[in-house]
């Protein structure tokens, strides 16, 4: 970032209201099928490490 | 040093993920479809990361590509947008924050994507120019040109031109904005 940048007032309402909107949607909970998937998705890699390579 | 797995952060950029999804799609079962999409994306390609890079960065554009090419396939169908398009903007500017807030909200969802995109990029989540720029794979000059297009979108859409006009030399538009003004101002 680092740059400032110096706008009219118009300016900065558009920034701040971005960054409120963006941030409202940040503190949203996370669904949990997101949580289920990132398990199911380790669970399949382990089985595929610890099962045997796919035999050639 | 060790040498963690990226897939074990995934869940942190959750839900910037989300957030960027939902600016994207301007709709949350759409996003939340655009982010399980990406998560197996991201986990099955997760050798094509670059280790040292930035995660977050390289999520986003797994989940904008996914998004434009899932857009392009339904041509444009008109989404679903959470009923934002039912409420109209209000007449005046306003003090109140969450009137203006619902004001923000309508005129943001109105920009055409790749504006949105650009502003929530460089404005809320902090990319430099350059690295939205490689992540929409565009010129640099594309991103600022598609910022400085969305704020003035915006800014008309919600009537905040008005301390422009000091700004303005030509008489006749200084004519008109300073009636917009007075028939704007409570």
């Amino acid at each position: 970032m680092g740059q400032n940048d110096k706008r009219p007032r118009g300016g900065d309402t558009i920034n701040a209201n971005l960054k409120r909107v963006y941030d409202e949607a940040l503190q949203e909970d996370i669904p949990d099928r997101f949580k289920d998937l990132l398990a199911q998705l380790k669970a399949q890699d382990s089985e595929k490490e610890s099962g045997g390579e796919t035999s050639k | 040093m060790s040498n963690p797995d990226p897939r074990d952060e995934l869940v942190d950029h959750l839900p910037a993920m989300r957030a960027f999804a939902m600016s994207l799609t301007r709709n949350s079962a759409t996003a939340d479809d655009m982010v399980q999409d990406t998560l197996v994306k991201a986990w099955t390609n997760i050798d094509k990361f670059e280790v040292g890079t930035n995660l977050r960065a390289w999520l986003f554009t797994i989940l904008r590509n996914t998004y434009y090419s899932s857009r392009r396939k339904a041509k444009r169908e008109v989404a679903d947008v959470d009923g934002v398009f039912t409420e109209s903007l209000s007449q005046k500017p306003d003090h109140d924050g969450r009137l203006q807030m619902a004001d923000f909200r309508t005129a943001f969802a109105q920009l055409p994507d790749e504006q949105r995109e650009a502003l929530i990029l460089v404005g809320a989540s902090g990319f430099a120019y350059e690295e939205a720029a490689n992540m929409c794979n565009v010129a640099v000059g594309t991103i600022k040109s598609r910022v400085n297009r969305g704020r003035a979108k915006l800014a008309e859409l919600m009537h905040l031109n008005d301390d422009e006009a000091m700004e303005l030399t030509d008489d006749a538009t200084m004519a008109v904005v300073a009636a917009r003004v007075n028939g704007a101002l409570r």
